[in-house]
Formats: structure tokens, C-alpha cells, sequence
């Protein structure tokens, strides 16, 4: 009888050091894809050239948004004005303070619309802009939506290097 | 010899400790201290002693409802201020997208677009909210606060204050 209690309780220990170790490890993904450095799957026409249609694998980085240091020209992770569930890529334009102006509908008309961006926003533009739902459409973001920045893209390999 | 082995088990630990504990108050509930009196009376109600650490209202943030967006009139949540985006601030949300809400002092009316909410401080006299800076999208949203753990007399779960009436419809 104290043998087999003896085992159960053995069986136990083990299996909580190894629950303490996956649940350690969970942790550490979870700083590390949140405040380091995550690969990110990419798709949709609004990035076109830049980015593929069917989907790119990219390493985004989310040490710089946290500093401070996105600045116009950068390709970032936002996440949508329009459905918090949903993240999407585009790039920065213009920066709080500064003039932005673009072409309100492309592939229609010619009219094109100046916008001075507000404190603590930013004015983001698909690099297709075609086929790009972004600030033209939405307005200028606040900064506070930005969750990182675009690195590199590690797939396919034929389109390896940084953007 | 001894000394560096007991140094290494001293990060290690606090190392690790970190990681679960960062975790944790990303994923589940964190604790966060009200500044300000935006909010009176449901935080920092106004007394004689003048605020400071120990006086501040300390409240839990549950970050559960990060994972849906699942928020409804009343609820009190803390997001990074539009103006801002180092702040944080506590308001209660008074309005959810497709909501009309009245301008004050002039007779237009504002619709709240679809991802976006309406935030109002329980205090009008006091509170920077989007009476100034309009509809905040959900995204900016980083909790929803629960229930208050400081001070002591005030421990106990957060009342969903339903808006005024006739301000919404």
C-alpha cells in the first residue's frame, strides 16, 4: 500500500515539473512574440509591390513603436480602426504636425484633398494604392494602434532581404 | 565558487519570475493606480487629505476581454489616450458604434463609426474625454477595470453605470 502511494506521489511531482516547464516556456513565447520579435504572415493586395497577394512571411520587430522610433517610410502592423480584431500592414506617411496630400480615389478621378495630421496620430497608405482601405478612407490613426514594425521577409526565399 | 552558483539560482529565478509574471498581467489582470479625479466618485472620491500613493485608488484590470472586444455601455475601461499614446486613462465607455450622440452646446449629433466607442469620465466637470478628443477606436482599449483592491473601505466590484437618459438613442 505505501509503495504504490509512494509511486503515485513520484508520478505527480513529475508530471508538475513538466507542466512547470511547458507553462515556463509558453511565457517565454509570449514576451518574446509581444515585445521582441515574431514571424508574421502577411496577404492582401493593398501592399502590392512590396508585398506579395497570396501571403508573405515576414519578422516583425516591436521594440521600436514602443520607443518611439516609427518614422514615415516604415511598413507597420496595425491593428484596424474599423475591427479591432484584425490586424493589417501598411505604410506610414506622414507624422503628427506634418501635411499630407493624396489622391482621394485613384482609379476615378484626379481630385486630390490636403490633411494636416493631428497630435499623437499618424497617416498610414497601402503601397497599392488602388486597392488600399487606409487613411484615405478612415483618417488618420492614433499612434497607440501601431503594434509593430515590418523587418525582413523570411518567406519565400527567392524574396529574402529586408523592406 | 559558492557565492556565483547562488548569484546564477538568483537571476534564474527572478528571471523566470519576470516572464510569469509579465504574462500573467498581459493576459489575465494587472493592477493599475487612478491619478486624477476624472472619475470621482467611483475612484478617488473627493476627501480633505490631498492624493498620493497611498491615497490613490488602486483597481484591478482584467485583460480577459482583450481577446474579443467584447465591451457594452458601462463598462469601465483603461486605453491609451489618442493624444498621447505614453498615457493611460480610465473612463467609462457611454457609447458602442452605430450610437448617436449628442454635441453639447450645439444641435448636431455625432454617429460613433463602426470599431469605435464613446469614453466619458463619471465626473463632466473634471474629465478629458471624447467630449474634447471624439469616438477612440476599440484597438487602443488595453482592460477593463473589475472591481477596486485600495482602500481598504472601498474594496468590493465596479457598478455598470448605465448613461444618462435621453443622451444616447
Amino acid at each position: 500500500m505505501k509503495l504504490l502511494f509512494g509511486k503515485w506521489t513520484a508520478i505527480a511531482k513529475e508530471s508538475i515539473d513538466r507542466a512547470a516547464i511547458v507553462a515556463k516556456f509558453l511565457c517565454l513565447l509570449h514576451v518574446t512574440n509581444t515585445y521582441i520579435f515574431s514571424p508574421t504572415l502577411v496577404y492582401g493586395p493593398s501592399m502590392l509591390p512590396t508585398l506579395n497577394l497570396t501571403g508573405d512571411v515576414v519578422l516583425s520587430e516591436y521594440v521600436s513603436h514602443r520607443l518611439g522610433k516609427v518614422g514615415p517610410g516604415d511598413v507597420v502592423l496595425i491593428q484596424s480602426p474599423e475591427n479591432p480584431r484584425k490586424m493589417i500592414t501598411k505604410r506610414v506617411v506622414a507624422m503628427e504636425g506634418e501635411v499630407v496630400s493624396f489622391l482621394v480615389d485613384p482609379s476615378r478621378s484626379d481630385r486630390s484633398r490636403t490633411v494636416v495630421v493631428p497630435k499623437g496620430h499618424v497617416w498610414i497608405q497601402g503601397d497599392n494604392i488602388y486597392a488600399s482601405n487606409d487613411s484615405r478612407n478612415f483618417g488618420p490613426i492614433p499612434y497607440g494602434l501601431i503594434q509593430g514594425k515590418v523587418w525582413c521577409r523570411v518567406w519565400p526565399i527567392d524574396g529574402f532581404g529586408s523592406l | 565558487m559558492r557565492s556565483t552558483s547562488f548569484l546564477w539560482n538568483v537571476c534564474k529565478s527572478s528571471f523566470t519570475f519576470g516572464l510569469i509574471g509579465l504574462t500573467v498581467s498581459d493576459r489575465v489582470a494587472s493592477v493599475v493606480r487612478v491619478r486624477g479625479l476624472s472619475m470621482s466618485p467611483t475612484f478617488n472620491p473627493p476627501n480633505n487629505t490631498s492624493l498620493g500613493l497611498f491615497t490613490d485608488d488602486h483597481v484591478l484590470v482584467e485583460k480577459r476581454c482583450l481577446t474579443d472586444y467584447k465591451f457594452s455601455h458601462g463598462d469601465v475601461v483603461v486605453f491609451c489616450s489618442p493624444r498621447n499614446y505614453k498615457e493611460k486613462q480610465i473612463k467609462r465607455i457611454t457609447g458602442m458604434p452605430g450610437d448617436w450622440i449628442s454635441v453639447p452646446f450645439s444641435y448636431d449629433a455625432v454617429r460613433i463609426p463602426e470599431g469605435h466607442c464613446w469614453v466619458e469620465g463619471d465626473n463632466p466637470t473634471d474629465s478629458l474625454d471624447s467630449r474634447s478628443f471624439g469616438p477612440i477606436p476599440l484597438g487602443l482599449i488595453r482592460g477593463r477595470v473589475t472591481h477596486v483592491l485600495w482602500p481598504p473601505q472601498r474594496v468590493g466590484k465596479i457598478d455598470k453605470k448605465l448613461p444618462r437618459s435621453g443622451l444616447s438613442f
